[in-house]
């Protein structure tokens, strides 16, 4: 890929060497002023009181066009370079402020946590330098007193809170509510497949998605909700159970049937996800031949047998990948157990205690340690996404 | 022939029939957040929010002073031709289409004269919206014609400061994994392969294990609580899955095409920008709707990043925040989510197609 820019560049006329080191340096005059100049227009966001909207919308223009300024300013720098220096250095101007982020926010934390969960609550003492070099046996000392080793691990699987936390992912968002979801985006993506009005009705189940958590939880905290028992039910819920006969109960809260009142946040949760579901099984299910179903018919299968003798093992493969998703998904699920319940009732989930113990307990070491454990579920399915990967180059 | 086509009906019918239950069920919550929204704050708390459906229920025809009529309520009364005890009377004595019910307290309450009749408790306005949207005072008109100045919970500034957060938070990383895309894609560098694994290792990574590191560092760098910030804290969790997005959709795009053009002389640069963004509209499209959602829906990240500074805070943020001071307000938290919700709506019904094509090309998030 490098030599069709050389020979752009050997079109140049010889000579302007001059010409072009001026450039180079005017280049890095103006790489200079946009810098100071997009650090002003920060200091203003930070300071200024203009008009709310005004602010807003300087903000999004600095942003924005502050990240397009710096590619740009970069890329011209680069190319002002001899062709050599360009050809090597240009990805970098490209892959590089792409891979600084990634290993900011996400590979470097990962070790970084790590390091933290095996300190107890104040995490690792803050490296400095100076401290470092000055009094290096303070830093180890202070090092080594808070240094916990594996007990922050031990500790998430044996706090009584934890415990209930990992048996609530396990058996109720993993357990029911990804299947539940599995099962209802494969349903319904089947009866639309045969409905009259298949796009409306994909379109409805699917628009939960584009609703947030803590939206849907006042959705729900309204269906939920609880009158004293004589007065109206204004929950749709509670006014459908005192029709019928029953007692009217705050659901989320309702700690007689803990733990089964998780089911009333895993329902939320499959109304929100099953359109998820069935978008990609419905895509899948366009995919099966309709030769392969007609001559199934023609032989005398029922509709019950086809559905389970063809359609289900030609969905498979995309089964197990919207399954895997709504796993690792439901693995972290936290804005609507926290606003509903506060993880409270016997609602906890590992995201929730991580939130309260890195936060709000300020116990930085046992929070990590639990984030820990959310990373280790996720490793077989990175594991496997990297095994692709590396199939994929092979046939490359 | 006739059966088959009997049996074809019926099981269309059943197919329909079951599909609009369905419907009908997702939808009911909505449209009950929705009606609410529109309904007097006393009529959400008393009455459920159906009634503005026409439904048979007791109305008032007239209200009767027992002590006018010189009754004792120590003992049994006969009012309109039934006779009854207070006790009886408080809870409503009903006799065919009529109910008699004591309203107030035994000395002073009055008897109140109720028909069954078809009515609506359709009462709806815009004062919720009102109140919920304005930073002011506002003046609230109630239905009985009396006004009420209440403090207005802001929500218009919350929105703007969503809106503000979502744009950078979805171009900066579409512009970033665009650029890294390209350069995975198209270009030759040491370590590429290396660097690719790790953007496909991050894709399932979740972004609870960077925030305590993170939010160190921005403590460091004052960025806490700062639109920067979580601009950046966005930027950093969505790279990889629209870096991969775009790296699968940029490889696939015929080679023949770019080739011809470095022969004509364009740099890596002019090519990305005027030949590879323009073909990756579609990509750019389904990435950019996924990422504003996301953002928009985001609860945790502007939880940790921004907190709950008037100043910056977004409208998830607001919103919990009213769940967990007034969890009763239902006019506020009903008017509230809508306004949180219309933007991801809109965007969705208009673009639904493009964010489809995106869930399809690939859907494992970190």
């Amino acid at each position: 890929m490098t030599t069709p820019q050389q020979t752009a560049k050997r079109q140049q006329p010889a000579g302007n060497a001059i010409a072009r080191i001026l450039r180079f340096g005017l280049t890095v005059l103006i790489l200079l002023i946009a810098f100071s100049g997009l650090y002003l227009g920060f200091l203003f966001l930070r300071e200024g009181d203009r008009p709310k909207w005004i602010m807003a919308l300087a903000a999004i223009v600095w942003g924005v066009g502050g990240v397009a300024l710096l590619y740009y300013l970069f890329n011209s720098l680069v190319e002002l370079l001899p062709v050599r220096w360009t050809t090597r250095l240009q990805p970098f101007v490209f892959v590089g402020p792409g891979i600084a982020l990634l290993i900011w926010f996400l590979a470097l934390p990962a070790l970084r946590t790590l390091y933290i969960s095996l300190f107890g609550r104040n995490g690792p003492p803050s490296l400095s330098l100076t401290m470092l070099l000055a009094a290096p046996g303070e830093y180890f000392a202070a090092l080594s007193t808070q240094f916990v080793g594996w007990n922050n691990f031990i500790a998430v699987f044996t706090d009584r809170l934890m415990l209930g936390a990992l048996r609530n992912n396990i058996l109720f968002w993993i357990g029911i509510a990804t299947p539940l979801t599995v099962i209802a985006g494969l349903l319904i993506a089947v009866l639309a497949d045969r409905s009259n009005f298949e796009r409306a009705a994909k379109s409805i189940i699917f628009m939960p998605m584009a609703i947030s958590f803590v939206g849907a939880s006042v959705i729900w905290n309204f269906i939920y909700e609880v009158n004293a028992p004589g007065s109206p039910q204004i929950g749709l819920l509670n006014a459908v159970v005192v029709a019928l006969g029953g007692q009217p109960h705050g659901w989320t809260n309702y700690t007689a049937i803990s733990p089964w009142n998780n089911l009333f946040l895993v329902i939320i949760v499959v109304w929100l996800q099953t359109g998820f579901a069935m978008v990609l099984l419905s895509a899948a299910i366009k995919g099966i031949p309709e030769e392969i179903l007609e001559a199934a018919r023609v032989d005398g299968a029922t509709e019950i047998q086809l559905f389970f003798r063809i359609m289900i093992p030609y969905l498979m493969a995309t089964i197990i990948a919207v399954t895997t998703t709504i796993i690792i998904f439901t693995l972290k699920i936290f804005d609507v157990v926290w606003v509903m319940t506060g993880g409270q009732f016997g609602t906890d989930v590992i995201a929730t205690q991580f939130y309260r113990q890195s936060f709000i307990n300020r116990n930085s070491g046992f929070g990590s340690a639990i984030a820990i454990i959310l990373l280790v579920a996720v490793t077989p399915v990175m594991v496997y996404n990297l095994r692709r990967l590396k199939d994929q180059e092979a046939f490359r | 022939m006739k059966s088959a086509r009997a049996a074809n009906f019926t099981r269309s019918f059943l197919v329909n029939g079951i599909l609009a239950l369905v419907v009908i069920l997702w939808l009911i919550p909505v449209i009950g957040l929705l009606v609410s929204s529109f309904r007097e704050r006393f009529d959400i708390q008393t009455s459920p929010w159906w009634g503005v459906l026409p439904h048979r229920d007791w109305v008032e025809t007239k209200t009767i002073n027992p002590r006018e009529l010189g009754l004792d309520a120590n003992g049994p009364m006969t009012v309109e031709g039934i006779t009854a005890t207070f006790e009886e009377f408080r809870i409503g004595v009903e006799d065919g289409d009529k109910r008699l019910i004591w309203i107030g307290n035994r000395r002073l309450g009055t008897v109140q004269v109720q028909e069954k009749k078809w009515t609506t408790t359709a009462n709806l306005n815009l004062e919720n919206y009102r109140q919920v949207l304005q930073g002011t005072d506002v003046e609230i008109k109630h239905a009985d014609g009396t006004l009420e100045t209440v403090r207005g919970d802001d929500f218009s500034s919350a929105l703007l400061n969503s809106l503000t957060v979502a744009v950078p938070s979805t171009v900066i990383p579409i512009l970033i994994a665009a650029f890294a895309a390209y350069g995975f894609a198209w270009m030759s560098f040491p370590g590429k392969r290396f660097w690719f694994a790790m953007v496909v290792a991050l894709l399932v990574v979740p972004l609870q294990i960077a925030l305590v590191p993170v939010l160190r560092d921005f403590a460091g760098l004052h960025l806490n609580g700062t639109f920067l910030g979580i601009w950046l804290a966005h930027t950093g969790f969505g790279l990889p899955l629209a870096t991969f997005l775009l790296y699968s959709y940029i490889r696939a795009l015929p080679r023949e095409t770019l080739e011809s053009a470095f022969i004509d002389g364009a740099s890596h640069f002019t090519i990305f920008t005027r030949l590879i963004l323009p073909l990756s509209v579609p990509a750019l499209a389904s990435i950019a709707i996924f990422q504003f959602l996301w953002v928009w829906n985001d609860y945790l990240v502007a939880l940790i990043i921004l907190g709950s500074d008037p100043k910056t805070r977004v409208v998830t943020m607001k919103l919990a925040a009213i769940v967990g001071d007034r969890g009763q307000d239902w006019h506020l938290l009903t008017s509230g989510a809508f306004m949180s919700m219309i933007v991801p709506l809109l965007v969705f019904f208009l673009l639904q197609r493009y964010f489809v094509r995106g869930l399809l090309a690939g859907s494992v998030k970190g």
